[in-house]
């Protein structure tokens, strides 16, 4: 957490000023029951009126002083702790949308959602509280004590004697309920687990007849929370009146001591009056920092979790001198050079040895099975990672050369899963070139087979998409993501099996619509089924990372066994069953 | 993207109420002052209701309300015994300043009232414990029952309900809604309790003392409620700012973070960070102006206590000049201060709170009123050897009233034979699963299974002799065997293994590294589709079902799964009636009869060849797309 706290730099100023204002404010109210011991012994003690109200009347002020302080030190802290939380989120988003594709995967981007908003809340609340009450309670204590002190040596101890014994017995409780409390939010989140499997299972739990199971899982998860948050609040229960008990009872040490001290006339009894006081502010704050210390393990579990974000640098980024682009005539070029590419912490490369090269105006289809690294092949060309060993180039410049601006602007990607953004279905194709006109979008939306649905659709172009684009079907999601790639009139198309989810007439018309669309392009195609790629100008058949051949389909059926293996599965596929 | 990320989950876009934050002390921001109120429809009886779960708990609520109301007296008479001893000293201390011969503290006195505190003390708080102590069970095992009650109705809910709703709309009732109104039970009653009786204590102890002075007390009284009820207004408004900002702020950082891969390859960073600084900009501006206004609020109160001790210190002491009240009185008297102005803030505090919850405990409620499906009827009945005969007799059935879907259809099917579902997929295969499992009621006409309605039929009994082996898998948290397993109760180790090896898939469970007992992860991302598809076969194969519904698309396997998959379906369906939703040539030729689906209603039926004669749609698709298929399978084996 101190680590985060670094990006509070900008505001030191404002938490000096903070600091002072607390300061200010609790020496305030700290001279109160000075100020009120006076009364007894100048006032009250000698029957002298006159001196109650002048000194009543410089209460009334340092109490209009410190409630001032206090305002103005609340609004530095607002500033301070949001201003933070401000900090915190954007260095996060901006770290996080420069994340390579897998960096990104390795967090997960449900985690990364959790990190960015709820963690830096949870720190910044921290820092709300650190500021507002925290700070002032070593001042409330340290001040309480001298000012103790400076009234009667032999009371104060009564004071610092207390302290130690009442933080002792916080640590205890809490000792107790810190892990209590972890333990409660795991079952609470495992509680959440089986509720959203029952929500999202429920036609598999009803076809199975198994309600009562469900039932009676939920019931064993909802009985384990319930004892834990019992366990819990009884220790809790405990905190409270300890407190008071503890309080008073130095109350009480105080007035027998006292009463000796003034007995033996060693003391005044304003003195007395005003010990009675400071133990009281002291105390609470002590009490205060212990709270503190309940708060601390969640937001340093939050910080934790901010900081492993931190720690990972973009590993793709831009060239210091990027290289110039050259103007060839026909661009789209694409090299790959003996690149072997492999996840961080996999034991086998997830491509080796790859080399080839694709022209402009070439359909590259990209075959193989599951984790053979056809997908991982593709997104080495848009650069969503780097290679180990070897180089790819488009238009003969290493991609690590080039700014990830220049290169991505040439390239037009679709992914497998096909991601639409809310906003309107223009708003969504426009996403893959800012100033496409409206002719162009109509013409990339026809393209895509699109045009159909969208002109259905009651506001056509300008209908919004929900969140996720769930108003739509899949397949309408995996056409308007392809729209997107052609408005961009990319020099290479990079289909990541973009069209499992269109059926089969769809599909036929989508694949010869884009064939006159794509004509000067480089278009590489991952493909599962045989029958997308039939018609490549070049079909790279993958087997575990590595190149099994390259040829086109009349050339691997004769000469290679795994495409022929591939083939076959699929026509036999017709057969069993 | 590699591939092994594809099963991630999906970005969620559930956004949780957001519930004032809870410590473990039940401390929100001062006590929830200042959070925007909700209105709840139904105030008083909606309290009534809720309070009625607490029902149960009766002789332990007895305890708790003389518990607080003996540690509150307690709690109240300490400062006055306390200025007692004061007194004492500070007369002794007087006398002898006078130089009253013999005069000195009288520490007998002194010490008595001091042992008497003690126990005063240790008791009352020994009884605000115990207070504490049985609202833990008491809120705790109430609000248990509650969720109980929940997760039962779920169960009886039709599943209408579902389909009409998000997950995470049911998920924030049965949740946060449940959440809140356990914090509220264990703080909030108690310190309401605990507040009331002490305003009350307080006063009366005070008037004991000095009418003058609690005039005083009494007085700071409403300012302090002017004071926090317009900081809280206007902070009220902020806080709505503040929420509608970090709203729009989380949206646009799921949304982002959800198309990663797209934001990079199209090269949108740049834009989508400056999108997110406008968003952050905004909600820094309201974030800092209600944490600030609601800020003021404490200070302020602390303001108004100190006036209030003040104003105590000084006539106080006049008084004891003037001999009217003993020096004691006046520090008792400023304690009483404290402990009177502690329950009033808190007081506003907890009665937001309170309608905060009632309106969660409105919205449970509504989730427990929700229609459930019509009980099983008394003569349902069950049939013990199902052969798997089927029969739709005239039925009609539509979700919604204006868009009819399925229009008097009838269809008899022997047992053992096949159907093929063709067509676009889409709500045509979830239709039919809905009405034979019965998850929806026909409109008209009847669905019979061996004869009989499947309305007379207990609801359990019949959805036991389906199976069904769908393309959206769903498996549960715990290990593959309890996922086999859940066809069949009790099933035998045998049983299961041999379950897996007809769904061709104990060879990959066998690589696993705990083998049957591997545990899936929440998003089951430790296994492919394939391989889930090929547990839920085998889920079907323990439960040995009559009737099949199964799904082949088989979109994202790779073909050697595929192939597995396949021979695992065709394993399954020998000798089971079985509802095929068929996207190869081979299952569609050999049905017992085909249902022609289009925008999710069944538009032709019949057979292979009988729907080619008629040339409706059914031939126009079969030439568009299988029939080429079928030439494209034969050339490639060429």
């Amino acid at each position: 957490m101190l680590k985060l706290f670094r990006l509070l730099a900008p505001y030191r100023g404002y938490i000096a000023i903070v600091l002072v204002l607390a300061l200010a404010q609790s020496l305030g109210f700290l001279l109160l029951p000075r100020l009120m011991s006076d009364i007894v012994d100048k006032g009250i003690v000698r029957g002298d009126q006159r001196a109650i109200f002048r000194i009543g009347g410089l209460m009334l002020l340092m109490s209009i002083a410190a409630t001032f302080c206090a305002i103005l030190s609340s609004y530095y802290a607002s500033k301070v702790a949001t201003g933070f939380g401000r900090i915190l989120r954007g260095t996060i988003f901006a770290r996080v949308e420069h994340f390579s594709i897998h960096q990104f995967d390795r967090f997960g981007s449900a985690s990364l959602v959790t990190r960015t908003t709820n963690d830096t809340t949870q720190v910044q609340q921290m820092l709300t509280m650190m500021l507002t009450m925290v700070i002032t309670a070593p001042m409330m204590a340290t001040g309480g004590v001298i000012l103790a002190l400076s009234q009667d040596t032999q009371l104060a101890w009564v004071l610092i004697a207390v302290m130690p014994v009442m933080a002792l017995v916080f640590g205890v409780i809490l000792r107790g309920a810190v892990p209590l409390s972890q333990a409660m939010q795991e079952k609470i989140d495992r509680l959440n687990l089986i509720i959203g499997e029952g929500l999202s299972g429920v036609r598999v739990i009803r076809a199975f007849d198994r309600g009562a199971r469900q039932g009676e899982r939920f019931d064993r998860a909802n009985l384990d929370l319930t004892n834990t948050a019992i366990a819990l609040n009884r220790l809790m229960a405990f905190l409270m009146p300890a407190l008071i008990v503890m309080l008073n009872l130095t109350s009480l040490a105080i007035i027998w001591v006292g009463s000796h001290r003034i007995d033996a006339g060693q003391m005044q009894v304003g003195a007395m009056i005003a010990s009675l006081q400071y133990a009281m502010q002291i105390l609470f704050a002590v009490f205060m920092v212990t709270a503190m210390f309940v708060m601390l393990p969640r937001a340093a579990a939050s910080a934790a979790r901010i900081n492993e974000v931190l720690e990972v640098s973009p590993e793709v980024v831009d060239p210091a001198g990027p290289a110039e682009r050259p103007r060839a005539a026909r661009r789209g070029h694409v090299e790959f050079q003996n690149v072997t590419f492999q996840y961080p912490g996999a034991e086998e490369p997830a491509l080796s040895g790859v080399s080839f090269t694709a022209h402009p105006g070439e359909m590259t289809a990209i075959v193989g099975g599951t984790g053979s690294g056809k997908s991982t092949l593709a997104g080495l060309i848009p650069r969503f990672y780097d290679a180990n060993h070897g180089r790819v180039l488009v238009d003969g410049v290493d991609v690590r050369e080039m700014t990830q601006a220049d290169l991505r602007g040439r390239i037009g990607f679709v992914p497998q899963k096909a991601v639409l953004f809310t906003g309107t279905v223009a708003a969504n194709i426009r996403y893959g070139r800012e100033n496409a006109s409206d002719e162009e979008i109509r013409h990339a939306a026809t393209v895509a087979q699109a045009i159909e649905f969208v002109d259905a659709m009651p506001e056509t172009f300008a209908s919004p998409i929900s969140q996720g684009g769930i108003n739509l079907s899949g397949g309408q999601k995996q056409r308007l993501s392809i729209a997107r790639a052609i408005v961009r009139k990319p020099d290479v198309y990079v289909f990541d099996d973009s069209f499992s989810a269109l059926d089969f007439a769809t599909d036929a018309r989508l694949r010869a619509a884009l064939r006159e669309e794509t004509g000067n392009a480089t278009v590489f195609v991952v493909a599962q089924r045989i029958s997308t790629v039939i018609n490549a100008d070049r079909i790279i058949v993958l087997d575990n990372g590595r190149v099994a051949g390259v040829g086109t389909h009349a050339e691997l059926l004769e000469n290679n066994e795994i495409y022929r293996e591939i083939v076959a599965s699929q026509v036999s596929l017709e057969e069993v069953a | 993207m590699s591939e092994a990320s594809q099963g991630k989950p999906k970005v969620q876009t559930e956004q949780p109420r957001t519930a004032p934050p809870r410590d473990m002390f039940g401390g929100r921001p001062i006590g929830g002052l200042g959070v925007p109120t909700q209105k709840a429809k139904n105030f008083k009886g909606t309290t009534a209701r809720l309070l009625g779960y607490l029902r149960p708990h009766h002789a332990a609520l007895a305890v708790v309300i003389l518990a607080g109301a003996i540690g509150t007296v307690f709690s109240v008479l300490g400062p006055k015994l306390l200025g007692k001893a004061t007194t004492k000293v500070f007369e002794g201390f007087v006398a002898k300043a006078r130089g009253v011969p013999g005069a000195a503290v009288d520490f007998h006195y002194v010490g008595r009232i001091l042992l008497g505190l003690i126990a005063l003390y240790i008791i009352g708080n020994a009884f605000q414990y115990l207070m504490q102590y049985l609202m833990a069970t008491i809120a705790q095992r109430t609000v248990y029952a509650m969720r109980k009650e929940v997760e039962a109705k779920f169960d009886r809910l039709p599943l209408k309900f579902f389909d009409r709703r998000t997950r995470g709309e049911v998920m924030s009732r049965a949740v946060n809604d449940l959440d809140s109104i356990s914090g509220t039970l264990q703080q909030n009653l108690t310190q309401l309790l605990t507040s009331l009786l002490t305003i009350i204590g307080v006063i009366v102890m005070m008037l004991t003392i000095s009418w003058m002075l609690t005039l005083i007390s009494v007085l700071t009284l409403p300012l302090s409620i002017v004071i926090v009820a317009r900081i809280a207004k206007r902070s009220q408004k902020f806080f709505m700012k503040q929420q509608m900002a970090l709203g729009a702020l989380n949206g646009h950082v799921a949304e982002m973070y959800g198309g990663h891969t797209i934001v990079t390859a199209f090269g949108h960073q740049q834009k989508s960070v400056a999108t997110f600084e406008t968003l952050n900009e905004n909600y820094y501006d309201g974030a800092w102006r209600a944490q600030f206004v609601s800020g003021i609020i404490w200070p302020t109160m602390m303001f108004v206590g100190n006036l209030g001790y003040v104003f105590v210190a000084v006539i106080g002491g006049v008084l004891v000049t003037r001999g009217s009240i003993p020096i004691g009185d006046v520090q008792a008297f400023i304690a009483y201060n404290r402990q009177f102005s502690m329950p009033i803030s808190q007081l506003s505090g907890i009665a937001n709170m309170i309608q905060l919850t009632v309106v969660s405990a409105e919205r449970v409620f509504e989730l427990l009123d929700e229609p459930e499906e019509t009980p099983d009827s008394d003569s349902a009945t069950v049939i013990a050897r199902p052969r798997g005969a089927v029969q739709l007799d005239d039925v009609s059935f539509r979700y919604k009233e204006a868009e009819p879907l399925i229009e008097h259809m009838s269809l008899e099917i022997a047992p053992g034979r096949m159907i093929a579902i063709v067509g676009p997929t889409g709500a045509g295969k979830t239709t039919l699963v809905n009405l034979l499992m019965r998850f929806y009621d026909v409109d008209s006409g009847a669905i019979r299974v061996d004869g009989v309605d499947i309305r007379q039929l207990k609801r359990g009994a019949l959805r036991r002799m389906f199976g069904m082996v769908l393309q959206d898998t769903w498996l549960f948290s715990g290990t593959i065997r309890e996922n086999i397993a859940y066809g069949r109760d009790h099933a035998s180790a045998e049983a299961i293994v041999h379950a897996a090896k007809a769904a061709q898939a104990d060879h990959f469970i066998r690589t696993l590294p705990d083998n049957y007992d591997t545990p899936i992860n929440e998003e089951a991302s430790n296994l492919s589709q394939g391989q889930k598809q090929l547990l839920t076969i085998a889920r079907a194969f323990l439960a040995d079902p009559a009737i099949l519904i199964l799904d082949e698309a088989t979109s994202s396997v790779d073909t050697r799964t595929e192939i597995l998959i396949q021979q695992a379906m065709g394993q399954l369906m020998h000798g089971r009636t079985t509802f095929v939703i068929a996207h190869r040539l081979s299952t569609i030729r050999n049905a017992d009869a085909i249902l022609m689906m289009e925008h999710g209603r069944i538009v032709e039926q019949g057979t292979h060849q009988e729907l080619l004669a008629a040339k409706g749609p059914y031939a126009a698709l079969y030439h568009s797309q299988f029939a080429g298929r079928a030439a494209q399978s034969v050339s490639l084996a060429t």
